[in-house]
């Protein structure tokens, strides 16, 4: 085992501080360190996006981060989506739309499809099919969490936090 | 995962101090999507994981009409897609820059990263080569350039020796009358590894009819990338057309030594070779003609 | 009850015409918010004090015999706490266990979950080890060190028929046609199916034609990996939380694999993340088990993707061979099948299963089917999405296509003259109740999909059918009346895909609350009635019906409180709407909610029960069409439009029945296209990822349009037939029929991939 590395960073708007090892990712942290478990393993190369994570304004695989790396900068994920003041439009149209089946890979496809709506607030359906392109889900066949996007869209995202 | 240690330096001379002492026990992270995985899955032996994202150089993102391109080694790759300056003068870089990965990847991963990576498959080594891109490598003798196509020599080995990094890639400013393309073949529309990719830059004279120059490379059809430049050769002088386009698709095709793996048959690719460069000349003439690099 | 359409291109509300109150509506499922935001806790997410991480050693050889295991190292290693082997399993003799979807020998079993004496493919579990981080725990199984003779491995199910090729199992010998044979061979056994006499069957056809088919091994692809956390009691019980399809099933498993009594085990079932029949038989739960008894703490095992590839899973590949013949004004006369199906290492593929399927869409005087159960060197197979149509159908319904085109038939009306109704007998002997197949036909035809024009080169429109008889088995239901005028059911199915909600609503119905009044739970083996497997499309039958009459059982009790409030008899008591009505005096009415207020006054709590085992299970039929594109340059199939029509019965949460069509379909179209297990020349399988093993993305796909037929089941109280597993069956026919229009190549291989269709066109 390696010396652990103190990390100080913001998590979901909050400071956070931990303790990991070199090669603990930071989707290892979140779930065996800080108890958010709302990121899901699926792959561990960053192949299907249920670990899916906001690092700064980029959306990341948590898999492929070291959790080292994140000293200094902020993460959102799957926990910091909804707000006091209730869901994001975007959890609100999944439910809607029937967009689940057993639910592993939404909290991937929650976050995705939030960083697609702050970044494109009108996206095209080809957009949010490429958006999604590294999210798989393996029970839905997509379709309806595509109408689901589209629909928040329409409504209009409220945007950054 | 084996234990490693993971230092941040702030400097190119810090990380070279790191990397030199380390050997072949240090290797540089940058996005990390493939160095990651590797070591995860045993493919890699790693002790040391220099982080050179805060060194200042490997994160400099600059396009000049005088200058050319300069993207230091650690800037993501969605920072290149979503540089409009970029976009408007090397639409070809951004052909490639925009499919490794997806959005998560490119979020990520670095050009610098998926060149030291030297995958015979990566998808921007054959664009930069079409661009005539060198990599300035910095090391415990100073720096130096080394143009794309000399880079890898073996998958996953490069010309890098001990303590040294590559510091950022320099495109050459788009020639008036050129236009590049890089497009590759994959079974699915996203997150696969190229069975074959091609890329291809042409330069077109005043009236646009005529070959002043091309360059084509050729992805996953041998150990490394390969710069196919008798096909390109072949087209200079010559007025465009499809004999010309389809004679250097064939060239292509006679110099990609594939092999079979899961990914596609040696037949397989010797065809898609002659296919893929064929349309990436297509779409690059057309850019040259509508005044797109 | 009639027979309506719902499709999703259309405006049609069958909500009010349906004549119920809650069936047919879309509410937001209960469980929806915990899963929208990332609050749902699934296997993995489990965290007990003083918990261990275990990771399992598995073989890097496809077939070796084990000479010898060194765990001294492991055990060495600061962290570990506890290093175990087949050697810690008690030995077990031959006794097969159902379980719902397959079945499985337990001692095979046991070989499965930890090898002994040998392995039998490549990633086959050898050891495991439980330590205080996941890194040690890997670092230490490095460490074991295993002598292996490594034997030739056999991986093609023709291949491991012929005589002189390696044995899997030197002691396995074939049954054939229900008899024990003393021949050993890697043949597990042999059935028939017979119907009329096919000889003089193919004398009366003008057209016959006979193909060869051959289908890759796939993995159900659940996005979720195994997990298992297992905790070893001081009094000798073990508790076990997981990601199962079934709780009683991994209880009895693990039970009789560690030889405890069944009530000495308790299974809790978390969240799933899919599983689709590849969650039913146990790999690492009884290993967490037995680390958790050495260690003393609870031990947590989860899978990585490349295990989970390796290990579990995946569904048969298949070599088919078809022979149909028809007269020449289209009607089917005579069909013969040859199907031989890989088990993976121990027997037991759903061979039979495909052998049903093949034909049952047809009336078809004269059939015989033969079915081969082979064992190779790849996983052992597990259930699969209606497991071993899918590969059956590829076969049957291009040659379907096959004899449509030669008798310039429009296919879907070849079905039409051919398709099965009430009455028609299988090939293996059921006759069909009501049935909705030619229905689902109709649909397509009606479809503004199926007389689209489709223009452009290299363009075609396929379309094949599908059939899956769907499960019953038993269920268990328990509701309870809150104070408020609520119930709260619970049930025994873990919710892979909104069941949950489809089982409230059925409750709701009876007792006519809405279905958010309705708060379903899923209980563990200690909370709730035994309950079968989420799986052979049962859940919204069975768990649906036990539901059904657990609400039933309440509204008798609250009929009787009400009369108590009255004080007439229950006799005297109506009840609709959630409201009772006194009938001796009508203005007397009193709501549900006013009754359930005063339960502490008339007797106590209302709890309502139900234990369930149906017979009239509803066979599903589906009719898909479906346009595609294909780049003759490259060989890549790019789909336009997919219009996936079925007979559900009766839908009872409609958004959920269109999402698993649409998931069918997708998982049908990977199988179709993409997706395979490949192996290098010693067996070892290097596409373990799911960067190599491509199943589709979202980019990949059109929108899936769904069309929901309703030809009741007049087995079910509100006409339900299952839905989740015969939408994977026809979308490889129709593909491949497809493609055959687009380039004019039949494709009898499966994936169609791009090198093949190239290869096919003589490109590579």
């Amino acid at each position: 085992m390696s010396k652990k590395i103190h990390v100080h960073t913001r998590i979901n708007g909050e400071e956070v501080e931990f303790l990991c090892e070199p090669r603990q990712s930071l989707l290892e942290v979140l779930r065996d360190e800080l108890g958010l478990t709302g990121a899901k393993e699926g792959c561990n190369n960053g192949n299907c996006g249920a670990c899916n994570v906001v690092l700064d304004d980029r959306l990341v695989n948590s898999c492929l981060v070291l959790a080292v790396e994140v000293e200094g900068h902020e993460v959102t994920t799957v926990e910091g989506v909804a707000s006091s003041k209730g869901l994001h439009p975007i959890q609100q149209k999944f439910l809607e739309h029937a967009a689940l089946q057993c639910g592993v890979c939404t909290p991937g496809f929650i976050v995705a499809a939030k960083a697609l709506l702050d970044r494109n607030p009108k996206p095209t359906e080809h957009q949010v099919r490429h958006w999604l392109a590294g999210n798989l889900c393996r029970c839905t066949g997509y379709d309806k969490i595509v109408r689901a996007v589209l629909d928040a869209s329409a409504c209009g995202s409220p945007g950054q936090k | 995962m084996s234990p490693f240690d993971y230092a941040a330096p702030r400097s190119i001379a810090e990380a070279a101090a790191l990397l030199q002492q380390a050997g072949d026990d240090g290797r540089v992270l940058a996005g990390g999507t493939d160095l990651i995985v590797q070591v995860r899955e045993n493919r890699r032996r790693v002790k040391l994981f220099i982080d050179v994202k805060n060194i200042p150089e490997l994160n400099e993102l600059s396009c000049s009409a005088r200058k050319g391109l300069v993207i230091g080694a650690a800037v993501p790759c969605y920072r290149i897609t979503s540089d409009s300056k970029v976009a408007q003068a090397y639409p070809g870089l951004l052909d490639a820059a925009g499919i490794i990965g997806g959005v998560q990847i490119q979020g990520r991963a670095s050009i610098g990263g998926n060149l030291c990576n030297a995958s015979p498959a990566a998808d921007s080594i054959p664009a930069l080569i079409a661009l005539e891109a060198a990599c300035v490598i910095a090391g415990p003798q100073g720096s130096r350039e080394v143009p794309v196509e000399q880079f890898c020599t073996g998958p996953g080995k490069t010309v890098l020796g001990r303590g040294e990094m590559v510091v950022a890639l320099r495109l050459p400013p788009p020639k008036k009358g050129s236009g590049a393309h890089y497009l590759r073949f994959i079974p699915r529309n996203e997150m696969d590894i190229a069975v074959v990719g091609a890329g291809a830059s042409v330069v077109l004279d005043k009236a646009g009819k005529t070959i002043v120059s091309a360059r084509i490379a050729l992805g996953a059809v041998a150990p490394t990338p390969l710069y196919v430049a008798e096909a390109g050769a072949a087209l200079a002088g010559r007025e465009v057309s499809e004999a010309a386009v389809l004679q250097a698709a064939e060239s292509a095709r006679a110099a990609a030594r594939p092999i079979t793996d899961m990914r596609g048959s040696a037949a397989q690719r010797k065809h898609l070779s002659a296919v893929l460069v064929r349309r990436a000349l297509e779409k690059a003439i057309e850019r040259a003609r509508n005044g797109r690099a | 009850m009639s027979n309506t359409v719902r499709s999703t291109t259309r405006t049609v509300s069958k909500k009010k015409t349906n004549g119920y109150q809650v069936i047919g509506t879309r509410p937001i499922r209960h469980d929806g918010l915990d899963k929208v935001t990332g609050r749902a806790l699934y296997g993995a997410d489990v965290r007990l004090s003083g918990m261990l991480h275990g990771r399992i050693l598995r073989s890097p050889h496809a077939h070796a015999i084990i000479k010898s295991i060194d765990t001294s190292g492991a055990e060495a290693l600061p962290g570990v706490k506890a290093v175990v082997t087949a050697r810690d399993l008690p030995a077990l003799s031959d006794k097969i266990a159902d379980l719902g979807e397959g079945a499985v020998n337990l001692r095979d079993l046991s070989t499965n979950v930890l090898a002994a004496g040998k392995v039998l493919y490549h990633g086959h579990a050898v050891a495991a080890v439980a330590a205080t981080s996941p890194h040690i725990a890997e670092e230490a199984i490095q460490l074991i060190r295993v002598g292996y003779e490594v034997l030739q491995p056999v991986l093609d199910v023709r291949a491991a028929m012929k005589p002189g090729v390696p044995l899997l199992h030197p002691t396995l010998t074939m049954e054939s046609l229900g008899k024990k044979t003393n021949r050993v061979s890697n043949v597990a056994s042999h059935s028939q199916m017979k119907k009329g006499d096919v000889a003089r069957g193919f004398q009366k056809a003008d057209v016959v034609l006979e193909r060869e088919f051959q289908t890759a091994t796939v993995h159900q692809g659940y996005i979720e990996p195994h997990n298992a956390t297992a905790q070893w009691n001081a009094d000798g019980s073990v508790t076990v939380w997981c990601s199962t399809q079934g709780a009683f099933i991994t209880r009895s498993q693990v039970a009789e694999l560690l030889k405890l009594p069944v009530s000495r085990v308790r299974v809790v079932p978390m969240e799933i993340g899919g599983g689709f029949g590849g969650k039913i038989q146990v790999y690492i739960e009884p290993v967490a088990a037995l680390l958790s008894r050495a260690a003393g703490r609870p031990v947590q095992i989860t899978m990585s993707r490349a295990e989970v590839f390796m290990g579990t899973g995946p569904t048969p590949g298949s070599y088919i061979r078809v022979k149909m013949g028809a007269t020449g004004e289209g009607r089917l006369v005579a069909a013969e099948a040859y199907l031989a199906y890989e088990a993976g290492a121990f027997p037991g593929s759903p061979v039979g299963a495909g052998a049903m399927c093949i034909f049952a869409p047809y009336n078809i005087e004269n059939v015989l089917i033969d079915a081969y159960d082979v064992v190779v060197n790849k996983p052992r197979t597990s259930a699969y999405r209606a497991p071993g149509a899918t590969n059956a159908a590829m076969a049957s319904e291009t040659v379907i296509d096959e004899l449509a085109e030669q008798l310039r038939m429009d296919p879907l009306d070849f079905r039409l003259k051919n398709g099965a109704q009430e009455g028609d007998t299988r090939a293996d002997g059921p006759a069909f109740a009501r049935i909705g197949y030619l229905e689902t036909v109709q649909a397509a035809k009606a479809h503004a999909h199926a007389s689209a024009p489709l223009e452009g080169r290299c363009r075609g429109r396929g379309v094949a059918s599908g059939f899956w008889m769907n499960y019953g088995g038993q269920s268990s239901a328990v509701a309870n009346v809150n104070p408020d005028g609520t119930l709260t059911l619970v049930e025994g199915s873990t919710d892979i895909g909104g069941t949950r909600a489809s089982a409230a609503m059925q409750a709701a119905e009876v007792l006519g609350l809405r279905a958010e009044e309705v708060r379903p739970l899923v209980g563990d083996t200690e909370s709730i009635g035994y309950t079968e497997v989420t799986g052979g499309s049962r859940t919204t039958f069975a768990t649906g019906w036990a539901a059904y009459e657990a609400a039933q059982d309440v509204k008798r009790q609250m009929i009787e409180r009400a009369a108590k409030l009255w004080e007439i008899t229950a006799a005297d008591v109506d009840f609709a709407d959630a409201t009772f009505t006194n009938r001796k005096e009508p203005s007397k009415k009193m709501t549900f909610k006013e009754v359930a207020a005063r339960l502490g006054e008339t007797g106590g709590p209302v709890v309502g029960r139900a234990a369930v085992h149906p017979s009239g299970v509803g066979v599903a039929f589906a009719t898909h069409v479906v346009d595609v594109e294909v780049d003759p340059d490259t060989g890549k199939v790019t789909l336009l439009r997919y219009t996936a029509v079925q007979d559900a019965g009766r839908a009872i949460h409609p958004s959920y029945v269109e999402g698993q069509m649409q998931g069918g379909v997708v998982q049908g179209i990977g199988w179709a296209l993409n997706e395979e297990y490949a192996y290098d020349g010693q067996g070892r399988m290097i596409n373990a990822s799911f960067l190599d093993y491509r199943m589709p993305t979202s980019l990949d796909l059109p929108m899936i349009d769904t069309v929901i037929v309703e030809v009741p089941n007049p087995g079910h109280p509100y006409g339900v037939r299952g839905v989740g597993e015969v939408p994977i069956v026809p979308p490889p026919a129709a593909i491949a029929n497809a493609i055959y229009r687009a380039i004019g190549v039949r494709m009898r291989v499966l994936p169609m991939s791009p090198r093949r269709i190239l290869e096919a066109l003589g490109k590579a």
